[in-house]
């Protein structure tokens, strides 16, 4: 019983959330890997492309929300994510055909390429905070929880419950369909050969009759398709705040760049590695060590290694950490110079 | 046009602008922009030595800004006596486990074979995590407890506060060495997804360790190295000067005065940073320096020690943003941790050193000017631009309310644009290097 306390305990507070957010934060780091493996730079914009398909998804929510429309017991966004992802499409054509185009034809430095990022990081986010505004949004409706703990202590006689989000299931459940497709689109089709093929060797994949254009607009529709529905899913999870895509973004770095730069599977296995050390650095594991320990003993400290208030700095000490000691990451990347 | 009687014309330019702020805004709004504007020019200082002389890609700025703001609470507060009786000695012993958990770990290194170096480390740092915790956390507890809606800190040094300028640069000289030595290595684009992360650890530290710095509760009325408002309206010279000078409003030339010795001192400040600078670019230390920029390779051939002049380089850039961070705090008269955000303190630190024309020390202090003040115009240019913009709506419309509200963020949309055209059309900036 007590083991079993112990394990739910973990899970209610540590595994759930952290699955939610690895999966949140592994559909962002595909999008920031697509762009880094195809265009070679690492884009600062990406954190505000993200905003701007939840923020446009958000929109359309409150317009169905407003007439009635409602696909309950899930929540209207998911109706309102296509226009989101078509919005954030077009943003994201519209950045590459008037700002990173020419750089790429000119072969530019992957540092002009970041600096011109954040030109647009700047332009997106006045867009965003004049459109919707700096604060908060709610969006989320629909049935709140798949079971609460207490259904969960009930139904199993633990003193430990375990609660599952909704959200935290349907974001699960899109992020896996959502990289399936992708892989089978890479690994199966033609579009998405020439984009491996345009990362692995560009100047064979022009020889052999890739249209760089083409390869292009395609990696910049999928990663705005990804960016939105990790937007979206973290505003659904958690809550929608301009500011906070700032600080999001480097998370997810942290995670492209573990998982090995342009590499897919390594960026999804960055996101949850990520996502899991962000919570269990800053988890008590004072209870939980209780439940473990002989019978009314607990330790004496909160067994934390860091307080919350440095969630976001365990990401800042991984990216380091990694970058000097394995820089090509966890599956091997390349090292673009 | 030639270079210098360019650089003439854009700096005459830019003094009409806020001559003309003077007479159509006011005297005291124009001085308010013209300090701001002397102390981003010494933050484009700051990063035009690493990115214009070095080709270093530094986007923490903030944090050494911040260093410098926290070097201006640490040196002027007074000392909180109660405080350091509670905690004193449980922070110095936390010191004492951190240095001894270093020295454990530099032995254990020399001592054990290659294979197990790793994993000793890492256990030894748990350890002396926890020691160090063990004398840590019921210290820091302690004194946060002490009269925390006043005080519930250390408190500094008591000492005057321009003393806080250069000591802010030597903070943040120290903490750029350390994390030079770390980062320097890395590539362009990684080394500044590193440097962006731990400027964000920085201002994670300032905000939670409140027994440091108090955190989010903010260290408010900060002692200034000018006169107080309030004493020079009561003071019978100032009274007299005004009546001589005709100002209307007494109150309002106080503030004014205020303003104007805040810049003056702040010119000193920069004519001297400036000098260093121009020296250092026209030696031969910076001539080796933009042969490291342009060709690493080729200057290491040469016997240049590259790894060694970046990190100098990455210090005294760093340093100076420090110098500047300490100025703010000492100008706004408090330390707010909350405000300090990427886009504001790094990026638009950027934006002017492009803008202004990266390697060259006169278009950085321009880019500065530049920057700042459309910063600051941009909103009132901004609600002008949405109420014309909505004019054929009527008032109470939610859509003209909404878009109204939003002027302020008009200036991101500016700084993003200018930094797109100048990037396209002008990489080489306003005053380019020579």
């Amino acid at each position: 019983m007590e083991l079993l306390d112990a394990l739910a305990l973990l899970a209610n507070f540590v595994i759930v959330p952290a699955i939610a957010y690895g999966a949140q934060l592994s559909l962002g780091a595909l999008g920031v890997t697509l762009i880094f493996g195809i265009l070679r730079f690492a884009n600062f914009s990406h954190g505000e492309l993200m905003s701007w398909g939840a923020m446009s998804t958000i929109l359309v929510t409150w317009f169905f929300q407003s007439a009635g429309i409602g696909i309950a017991p899930f929540p209207t966004a998911l109706l309102a994510l296509p226009f989101g992802i078509l919005s954030a499409i077009v943003i994201a054509l519209a950045t590459n055909r008037a700002v990173f185009r020419f750089y790429h034809r000119q072969h530019s430095n992957p540092i002009v390429f970041a600096i011109v990022s954040v030109g647009v990081m700047f332009v997106l986010a006045g867009l965003i905070r004049i459109i919707i505004g700096p604060d908060d949004q709610t969006f989320a409706d629909g049935a709140r929880f798949i079971f609460t703990a207490r259904e969960f202590k009930e139904a199993t006689g633990l003193d430990e419950g375990i609660s599952i989000k909704q959200t935290q299931v349907l974001t699960v459940v899109v992020a896996v369909a959502v990289v399936a497709a992708l892989f089978w689109y890479l690994q199966k089709t033609r579009g998405g050969k020439a984009m491996r093929a345009y990362s692995d060797n560009e100047d064979l994949a022009l020889l052999s009759g890739v249209d760089p254009d083409r390869v292009v607009m395609i990696a910049w529709i999928i990663t705005a398709m990804l960016a939105t529905i990790a937007g979206t899913l973290y505003g659904l999870d958690k809550t929608y705040k301009p500011f906070i895509f700032l600080q999001i973004l480097l998370p997810i770095f942290a995670a492209t760049i573990l998982g090995g730069i342009g590499q897919p599977v390594g960026a999804i296995l960055g996101g949850f590695v990520v996502a899991f050390s962000e919570v269990m650095v800053t988890y008590a594991f004072k209870k939980f060590l209780g439940y473990l320990g002989p019978q009314d003993w607990a330790p004496d400290g909160l067994v934390q290694l860091l307080s919350t208030d440095y969630k976001f700095a365990v990401s800042f000490i991984i990216l380091v950490a990694v970058l000097l000691i394995r820089p090509t990451g966890i599956i091997r990347g390349k090292v673009i110079l | 046009v030639s270079l210098t009687s360019r650089k003439y014309l854009l700096y005459g330019a830019m003094a009409l602008l806020l001559v003309f702020v003077g007479f159509y805004q006011s005297w005291n709004v124009a001085f308010g922009i013209l300090n701001l504007c002397i102390v981003s020019a010494i933050m484009a200082l700051g990063v035009n030595m690493q990115w214009g002389y070095a080709g270093l890609f530094n986007v923490g700025i903030m944090g050494f800004t911040a260093l410098g703001g926290l070097t201006a609470v640490l040196v002027s507060v007074p000392p909180v006596g109660e405080a350091w009786r509670a905690g004193g000695a449980g922070i110095g012993y936390s010191v004492l486990a951190l240095l001894a958990t270093i020295a454990a770990i530099v032995i254990a290194r020399r001592l054990v074979p290659r294979s197990l170096r790793l994993a000793v480390t890492v256990l030894l740092m748990i350890a002396g995590w926890f020691l160090i915790s063990e004398f840590f956390v019921p210290a820091t507890q302690a004194i946060e407890a002490i009269d925390p809606a006043e005080t519930g800190y250390l408190g500094g040094l008591s000492l005057p506060i321009v003393l806080s300028w250069p000591l802010g640069g030597l903070v943040a000289a120290g903490a750029a060495w350390f994390i030079g030595r770390i980062a320097l290595g890395l590539r362009a684009d990684y080394l500044a997804i590193a440097t962006l992360g731990i400027s964000e650890i920085i201002i994670a530290v300032i905000k939670y360790e409140e027994w440091l710095t108090r955190g989010v509760k903010n260290v408010t009325g900060l002692p200034r190295p000018v006169p107080y408002e309030v004493d020079l309206v009561n003071a019978d010279w100032f009274v007299s000067l005004t009546g001589w000078l005709g100002a209307p409003d007494v109150a309002d030339a106080a503030s004014l005065f205020v303003k104007i010795c805040y810049a003056v001192i702040f010119f000193i400040v920069l004519a001297i940073v400036m000098w260093f600078a121009e020296r250092a670019l026209r030696s031969p230390w910076g001539r080796m320096m933009r042969a490291i920029r342009d060709n690493r390779d080729a200057a290491s051939a040469m016997g240049k020690d590259v790894t060694a002049r970046h990190l100098q380089v990455f210090v005294l850039g760093c340093a100076t943003c420090g110098i500047a961070g300490a100025m703010l705090t000492t100008l706004d008269g408090q330390l707010t941790p909350t405000s300090y955000i990427p886009l504001r303190y790094t990026f638009l630190i950027w934006v002017m050193v492009i803008l202004g024309g990266s390697g060259n020390n006169w278009g950085a202090v321009l880019g500065g000017f530049v920057i700042w003040f459309l910063w600051v115009e941009a909103e009132p240019l901004g609600a002008w631009f949405m109420h014309t913009v909505t004019w054929p709506l009527p008032a109470d419309s939610s859509v003209a309310q909404h878009l109204v509200a939003g002027a302020p963020y008009t200036r991101y949309l500016l700084m993003g644009a200018i930094l797109l055209v100048v990037m396209r059309f002008a990489p080489r900036g306003l005053i380019p290097e020579r």
